[in-house]
């Protein structure tokens, strides 16, 4: 196999572009889905009335539908009811949507591994809701969610790639359009996984160190 | 011993699902008076102490603090809480935290004392139980009897005026069960209102100004100490103290 | 809705159209799983080997496949491998391959979390009274194992089921790309077919994921 160098060099700034907009979108994605998992962890945690069944709804819908579908849904279906939303948006929000009952399921195993006795002697003590959780629950919940979140995060970023679905120029697309045009199949192909390598292995092997350090470092009485 | 009732029970109730654990449990403690609640596994001990703490919301009846109705509302709660120490069987030292910020979690947030005062406070009970080289430590670097006895320490530094033990050494080796017994008979000796359930008989007989018996829910006899282990009244006290010579017959033995 | 986009699900063969997209994705998806199953047992006990080589072998296989987006696996398969190697792979094909290479490096993983979980007494126990290898593994080791994995084991042909609708993107003639001939036949008397066509397809997945999930559930919290 010979590559084409000259033309690799040649749209390596295309790459660079399309590799923004990928980190971009997981970025943001993963931000909410955070935002919105930890808020359905805690109506879940809570059994808040009403919220807690939603939200029950909201996880198995997200977890049970793909992504791509979920993006057709939102891209397509839902100018026809006057909901137009650009193309990045909806990226967005279906990563939200998909990462967001994710991270929901790991935050709250975290906030379940806490052990009932550290609640009440918090509550025995005087603590109230809101400093029971914060001083008591939410750091003992994170390093057992922790190796879980940075799951999520690499499965979003990968998730990601399926956003060329809806036309967005990322680097799936830019591929793709490549190998469409001028048939230099074997240099677009290597481009992509160097550029998916790029952006996960350095979040893969800091996901990994993090989950041993936290094994080792576990509190555990 | 003062006369003044400190805390007061009247009719508790208390059901889970169509479970009857307590059955009309009236109990008056005066300042400065140590209670011991003896009975069976399953007779209600530690949900009696979980409702006086309002960790458990009883199914009627009432518990009052220096006159004050323990409630359900959550402003009130935590404020009776604050007069009432608990703990617990299991080591529930938060395990993120060292020992001397365990200590002073409470008082800094909940009672809003300056941090100097606490941790001067905390030196001074660390140093009463023997701990105090122990502040920096870790939950996890400590031994089981190390942690019960800082768990008492964190009730302490809250100043409470009744303090509630809950089965403290069960779960402790038997070589560390002395040192958490030790520092509360010092703090029995010293006039704090204390209800203790325990298994350990011979230390009931020591601590205790007065026996409760409990079984099915129910009261079933009170009395001083002297009199319940030497002749108890009722056929179901008899019973109890006879099993527990029986199994220690049999553990000795094996 | 004026125009009632919805009718468009009941006209001719439009339903039954969209539930043999499905059924091409579900195919798929079934196809790689049954292939994934026997691989991923063998490929779980290879990466129990004590052997180094056949560590390193196993690793890079492992990660490699799952830090790669499953669409980029498609892309090499479908794109890159047909070029590289002369080989001319169908779209479908190339999918069956990737999935049953994902699978197989996901099953694995899950085998060999099963095996090492069994404690070492385990082992030394049947050693004692006298099992071969052979036996230690059919009688103590397997059906141990069996309760762990047949629940991750469902889970994963739910995984599987979402992420093939990935197939469209190389051509496939699958649920989306009928529901998009079905809109785009439709676009002037339906304006709104878009909506209901898209929503029906995000049902279908559910229904299909759905219950799969529901007992993988049931079968974990059972036989925990």
């Amino acid at each position: 196999m010979r590559l084409n160098l000259e033309f690799m060099a040649k749209y390596l700034p295309m790459y660079i572009d399309a590799a923004k907009l990928t980190v971009e979108i997981a970025f943001w994605g993963i931000v909410f889905s955070l935002i919105v998992g930890f808020l359905c962890a805690i109506v879940r945690y809570y059994r808040t009335p009403i919220l807690h069944r939603i939200v029950a709804v909201y996880i198995e819908i997200s977890r049970n539908t793909p992504l791509l579908v979920q993006l057709f849904f939102l891209y397509f279906g839902l100018p026809k009811i006057g909901i137009v939303l650009s193309t990045e948006a909806c990226a967005i929000i279906g990563i939200t949507f998909l990462g967001g009952s994710y991270m929901a399921e790991s935050i709250r195993s975290g906030f379940e591994a806490v052990d009932k006795v550290q609640v009440e002697s918090a509550q025995s003590l005087g603590l109230g809701r809101w400093l029971t959780m914060k001083e008591v629950v939410f750091p003992q919940a994170l390093a057992v969610s922790v190796p879980g979140i940075c799951a999520n995060v690499i499965f979003l970023i990968k998730e990601t790639s399926v956003v060329s679905g809806i036309a967005l120029a990322d680097l799936m697309y830019v591929t793709k359009d490549l190998i469409g045009l001028y048939y230099e199949t074997d240099e677009a192909l290597i481009m992509l996984v160097i550029f998916y390598l790029i952006i996960l292995l350095p979040i893969s092997v800091v996901a990994s160190i993090l989950e041993r350090r936290l094994r080792h470092a576990g509190f555990g009485n | 011993m003062e006369n003044k009732i400190q805390l007061q029970v009247s009719n508790l109730k208390k059901q889970f699902g169509s479970e009857t654990v307590l059955d009309g449990i009236n109990l008056d403690i005066h300042k400065g008076e140590v209670v011991v609640v003896l009975g069976p596994s399953g007779c209600g001990k530690s949900t009696l102490l979980r409702c006086i703490n309002g960790l458990e919301t009883p199914t009627g009846g009432t518990v009052s603090v220096d006159g004050i109705e323990v409630t359900s509302s959550n402003k009130k709660i935590t404020q009776i809480r604050q007069k009432i120490g608990m703990v617990f069987q299991s080591y529930d030292l938060f395990p993120h935290k060292n020992i001397m910020d365990n200590i002073t979690l409470a008082p800094v947030k909940v009672q809003k004392r300056p941090r100097k005062e606490v941790e001067q406070d905390a030196e001074r009970l660390l140093k009463r139980v023997g701990l105090w080289e122990k502040r920096k430590a870790f939950p996890r670097e400590l031994s089981g009897g190390q942690k019960q006895r800082v768990a008492i320490v964190r009730a302490l530094c809250m100043k409470p005026e009744v303090m509630l033990f809950d089965e403290v050494t069960a779960a402790l080796d038997p070589e560390m069960v002395r040192e958490v017994l030790e520092v509360m008979l010092e703090l029995a000796d010293r006039g704090m209102t204390m209800i203790i359930v325990t298994h350990e008989m011979q230390f009931a007989r020591v601590v205790a100004d007065r026996i409760i018996f409990l079984e099915g829910g129910k009261i079933q006899e009170e009395s001083s100490p002297e009199e319940f282990f030497t002749n108890p009244k009722t056929q179901r006290a008899k019973d109890f103290l006879q099993t527990f010579t029986f199994e220690k017959r049999k553990t000795n033995n094996i | 809705m004026q125009d009632s986009g919805i009718s468009v699900l009941f006209m001719g063969s439009n339903f039954l159209r969209l539930l043999e997209g499905l059924w091409v994705t579900v195919r798929i998806s079934l196809i790689s799983v049954i292939l994934s199953i026997p691989l991923g047992i063998l490929f779980g006990m290879f990466m129990t080997l004590k052997n180094p080589f056949s560590k390193v072998i196993s690793r890079i296989y492992l990660e490699f496949i799952r830090i790669m987006p499953q669409l980029v696996l498609l892309f090499i398969a479908y794109f890159g491998v047909t070029r590289a190697f002369g080989w001319n792979l169908s779209a479908e094909l190339s999918a069956v391959i990737v999935f049953t290479l994902w699978g197989t490096a996901e099953m694995g993983d899950l085998v060999r979390g099963a095996l090492i979980s069994i404690p070492k007494h385990q082992y030394d126990s049947a050693e004692a009274l006298g099992m071969t290898k052979m036996q230690t593994f059919v009688y103590v080791v397997v059906p141990q194992t069996m309760r762990r994995l047949i629940p991750l084991t469902i889970n994963l042909t739910t995984r599987m089921i979402k992420t093939t609708s990935l197939v469209v993107l190389i051509g496939i003639t699958e649920v989306l790309k009928v529901g998009k001939q079905i809109i785009d036949a439709n676009r002037f008397d339906y304006p709104t077919a878009a909506l209901w066509v898209y929503g029906v397809v995000f049902l279908l997945y559910f229904l299909a994921c759905w219950p799969i999930s529901i007992l993988a559930k049931r079968l974990e919290k059972r036989w925990r």
